[in-house]
């Protein structure tokens, strides 16, 4: 009887597995292997950490990466603090019909691919764009707006692609806490501004640690976005990677950024766990 | 439960590895280059099926290399892209010159084609679409203005311009600053220096630049609403946007077009020779190629195909290309290995320059 | 001396339902006011207008004489205690009990002192820098009425608190949620639809009623002279009966009941002949007897035959059936006269024209 939950336990087991090596470990150990290697000849190559020497002393890759963890860090943030109120109101004030109609709407938008999202972020923002001709007829502008091809457009659009990520678990969160606490926090002579630090955040911080967590790498692993609607200077990393794996068939260097950003996800994602004090599986179980 | 799960599982593997069998053709190609009235024509006549995947040169070398020269029966990168590439990667195999019919191609592009495509003593490449990239102009605005790449950099077009930061920007304006690039790709110092003068160039350009595009749909969209009237692109580009606003066409640069020629060359593990040879001599026809110039916009090797191509395209195409800009048109050689570095490092610091 | 709170003609309507309609009362300092209902009654509605969680359609509220109505909740002096407690679960038990005092910028070392105190008071010492989720049902209760009680509130709210305990921690919490008053020496509102809760604990109990306080008075005013129909038929058990009155003599009353019982009662308001009326009789007022002779005294006598026996130890009941087929619920006196009675036996029963209460049918 016992054996013969083991082999049925085997056999469940077997795809998980097979799926987490054939696609997720091997590729990873191969392009572990590419990083380590430098191009002597037409096809003769040679293992070295030359690749890693270059990445990090050309001051335009050190740049890049920094940028492009700091703009996700930022773009993180700005999402939670959009996304705090949206799925505060969601879980606690809308009742009924109205909120399933407000968490529709944030979903809604995800219907639809992220080009054609990004597509319509530069129709709303370009220069004969629809905010920029809405600004003239106002009067507010006497020439048309450039909204286009700079860093806030570039954040407007990642904000937008990740909203539905954090609004989802703050819900989840928000909605488990009982509406008699936040009551009682004012029962006892908390104000708004009171309530929300001692008990809705700290009520919530699952939910905050995994939606910044998701929208995080979702910001760093971004490429439509920060390509389309990004500047002549907002070099993204990710799109570091593809110039090197695609363009300049540098499958070496664009090994060995991927890994840079690997490194970087886990020890940021870490950090933030520290930071908050919890552990990866409280925040994703 | 499993079991079932893992027969399933095999059968789809054996039915998806079953459609690369002789009579599919696995066609990896530019948007245009495979037209649907071609493609059922062709499949009518031959009794082969095509499955078309469309890309761009950078992605079928990477596609292919990252198979080893496989998953495809046909690819046609532009013929500087492939000595290099078999060199490094071995991801061709040799074409059969004596089972296509010579006299389809024009045969001066023919002979040029299959000389910058011989690795080893073997042909690897057959012309099929030729082009040139160049200048796309608003005439109205900046046509007094810009009449070679570097006068993209003028101030009168501040802010209304628009290139992209990949190689043919750099030859161009090399050839524009009164180098030859391709004269010094076998001198890699020499490259180096010109590479080195057309990144001062284009760092102090970098201000009026609007936007680097991206995409073809990209450039199309910022010119025909205006937000750009000077752009670099390729010459089809501008034939179609004169097409919907008549100060919009296609200039040749007074430093020479680029020229360029899409290929056909073999995957190195393609399963269906027989097949991709009967396409390629199927669409060199004449009329057949009229057909795919009038979807890609542009014109082919086939020889006579001229006759049957529309006359709108053709007085275009004369319009912007006087017998001294056809003259002047700089072909791509092939690009020896260790350039495109060079190059990739110039453009990494154009786009950090502040 | 001022009542510590007082409503006046208090009314909340959300769109067409009247949930409190013009309800006025009074609680005097130091007191134990309960408000004692079925659900939806309007009860939780009156206590979340008094904790300021709902502003009132019409109507005052007095806290120590001074209208509160302009007062948002966290600068009200009332507190509540929640159904579910609403402890803090993000906050050990002395950061819970600190937090009011945290809010008011009460010194830290003061702060200190004073959870010390209450959690002494509240008889857990010490347990100050445990979690919310390490302490049993009881003691959670008795934190959440100490988070309140550091704060001195003029009144506090307790809106059922002992509604998710078990049974038996129940019955001890009320001897200790009263004994806990006495030392608080607070005023204590409390809201429950347990009408032993109210009964064994309060001072003063409202009865309410579809947004209206049916009576308010004391547990022997409630249970002895219920003022309506709903007091007499919701606090504790009765026999009733629908019936005309045939006869009227100053308060006495001689009525027949619809299945034609002929009774003798007492009328609680203003009954003439030919009205119909609606008769209670407590199960606990009904005297039992083997014959008819140990019943001489009593108004109403009847022969009846036992149907079921209830036996629930002190509370046990008789089911029996008069000869017009009406089951009636008799208690069963412990004092072995019945020891052996079982289904089948005749017995005689008789009450007194004053225990049978008699009103006006309400319409």
């Amino acid at each position: 009887m016992r054996n013969h939950a083991r082999i049925g336990f085997v056999l469940l087991l077997t795809p998980l597995v097979l799926w987490l090596s054939l696609l997720i470990i091997i590729p990873h150990i191969d392009m572990l292997l590419i990083s380590l290697r430098e191009r002597i000849s037409f096809g003769v190559y040679d293992t070295s950490l030359a690749q890693y020497e270059k990445a990090l002393t050309e001051p335009l890759y050190l740049r890049t990466f920094w940028r492009t963890a700091i703009m996700s860090i930022l773009a993180t943030g700005i999402t939670l603090l959009i996304a705090f109120p949206v799925a505060y109101y969601i879980a606690k004030m809308a009742k009924g019909r109205l909120q399933q109609v407000l968490f529709l709407l944030c979903l809604i938008p995800f219907y639809v691919s992220e080009l054609v999202r990004t597509f319509g972020w530069m129709i709303l923002l370009r220069e004969t764009g629809l905010i920029s001709n809405l600004l003239q007829w106002v009067g507010l502008a006497d020439q048309p707006v450039e909204m286009l091809y700079n860093d806030s457009a570039m954040m407007v659009g990642l904000v937008y692609t990740s909203m539905l990520f954090m609004v989802v678990p703050l819900v989840t969160t928000l909605e488990s806490l009982d509406d008699s606490v936040i009551e009682a926090g004012y029962d006892l002579g908390g104000n708004g501004l009171s309530v929300l630090r001692e008990i809705i955040i700290p009520h919530a911080m699952p939910g905050i640690v995994s939606g910044s967590i998701v929208v995080f790498m979702l910001s760093l692993g971004n490429y439509l976005t920060p390509t389309m609607l990004g500047g002549k200077d907002s070099l993204w990393f990710t799109e570091m990677i593809y110039n090197q794996f695609i363009v300049r068939s540098n499958w070496e260097l664009g090994a060995t950024f991927g890994f840079m950003l690997l490194l970087l996800s886990s020890v940021i994602v870490w950090g933030m766990l520290r930071l908050t004090g919890r552990t990866l599986q409280e925040t994703m179980g | 439960m499993t079991k079932t799960l893992l027969t399933t599982t095999c059968l789809t593997v054996l039915a998806l590895s079953q459609t690369a069998s002789a009579d599919t053709l696995r066609l990896l190609t530019w948007g245009g280059y495979a037209p649907d009235e071609v493609i059922e024509m062709f499949e009518e006549e031959t009794g082969h099926t095509v499955e078309v995947t469309k890309s761009n040169n950078e992605e079928m070398i990477a596609k292919l290399r990252a198979t080893g020269g496989g998953g495809f029966d046909l690819a046609q990168p532009s013929q500087d892209r492939i000595m290099g590439p078999q060199m490094e990667f071995g991801i061709y195999k040799p074409i059969d010159v004596s089972k296509l019919d010579e006299s389809l191609f024009i045969p001066s592009m023919l002979k040029a084609t299959m000389g910058n495509t011989t690795v080893g003593g073997d042909v690897y490449g057959v012309p099929h679409v030729w082009g040139t990239s160049g200048l796309v102009i608003n005439t109205a605005e900046a046509g007094d203005v810009v009449k070679d790449y570097t006068d993209l950099c003028a101030p009168e077009v501040a802010g209304n311009v628009s290139y992209r930061l990949k190689r043919p920007t750099l030859i161009g304006f090399a050839f524009a600053l009164g180098e030859d690039p391709f004269a010094a790709y076998g001198d890699e110092e020499k490259y180096a220096e010109i590479m080195q003068k057309v990144e001062t160039k284009l760092t102090e350009c970098k201000s009026n630049v609007k936007t680097y595009w991206g995409g073809g749909d990209e450039l199309m969209n910022l010119l025909r609403s205006g937000e750009v009237t000077a752009s670099m692109a390729w010459d089809t580009g501008g034939w179609k946007l004169n097409d919907d606003n008549a100060d919009i066409t296609f200039v040749a640069p007074a430093s020479g077009a680029l020229g360029w020629i899409d290929t056909f060359v073999l995957p190195a593990k393609g399963q269906a020779d027989d097949a991709a040879y009967d396409w390629i001599n199927f669409v060199m026809q004449p009329e057949v190629a009229a057909k795919i110039t009038a979807s890609a916009g542009n014109f082919t090797a086939s020889a006579g195909a001229d006759q049957f191509a529309e006359d709108s395209l053709k007085a275009k195409y004369q319009a912007s290309f006087p017998q001294e800009a056809i003259d002047n048109i700089k072909w791509y050689p092939p690009v020896p290995a260790g350039l495109e570095s060079i190059e990739g490092d110039v453009l990494d610091r154009v786009q950090a320059a502040n | 001396m001022t009542p510590d709170l007082e409503c006046a003609e208090l009314a909340k309507r959300f769109g067409t339902t009247t949930a409190v309609d013009n309800v006025s009362f009074s609680v005097p300092p130091g007191s134990f006011f309960s408000i004692l209902g079925p659900s939806g009654c309007g009860k939780t509605t009156i206590m979340r207008m008094i904790a300021g969680f709902l502003e009132p359609t019409s109507g005052d509220i007095r806290i120590k004489g001074g209208s509160v109505l302009n007062t948002p909740p966290n600068k009200r002096p009332v507190n509540m205690v929640f159904q579910h407690l609403a402890l803090f679960p993000m906050m050990t038990i002395a950061e819970n009990i600190g937090y009011g005092l945290r809010r008011n910028k009460v010194p830290k070392d003061q702060i200190a002192h004073k959870v010390d105190e209450a959690l002494e008071r509240i008889g857990l010492p010490g347990i100050g820098h445990r979690k919310v989720d390490e302490l049993s049902g009881g003691q959670k209760q008795r934190v959440a009425i100490a988070r309140c009680m550091v704060l001195e509130p003029d009144v506090l709210l307790l809106d059922e608190p002992l509604g998710a305990l078990d049974l038996k921690l129940r019955e001890h919490m009320k001897v200790e949620l009263k004994a806990l008053q006495a030392a608080f020496d607070t005023t204590f509102v409390y809201i429950t639809h347990d009408q032993s809760e109210a009964l064994v604990m309060s001072d003063q109990i409202a009865v309410m009623n579809q947004g209206r306080f049916e009576q308010v008075g004391t547990a022997q005013d409630l249970y002895y002279r219920p003022d309506t129909p709903f007091v007499a038929g919701f606090i504790g058990e009765a026999n009733r009966w629908k019936g005309r009155i045939e006869r009227v003599e100053g308060d006495a009353l001689q009525l027949r009941t619809d299945s034609g019982l002929a009774m003798r009662a007492t009328a609680v308001n203003e009954l003439s002949t030919g009205d119909t009326a609606e008769i209670f009789v407590r199960p606990e007022t009904i005297r039992l007897a083997a014959a008819p002779t140990a019943l001489a005294t009593f108004d109403n006598q009847l022969r009846c035959t036992v149907t079921s026996i209830l036996f629930n130890g002190a509370a046990s009941r008789v089911l029996v059936q008069d000869n017009v087929g009406e089951t009636l619920e008799v208690t069963l006196p412990q004092s072995g006269e019945f020891a052996a009675l079982k289904r089948g036996d005749t017995v005689h029963i008789g009450w007194g024209a004053a225990q049978a209460t008699c009103f006006r049918e309400s319409v």
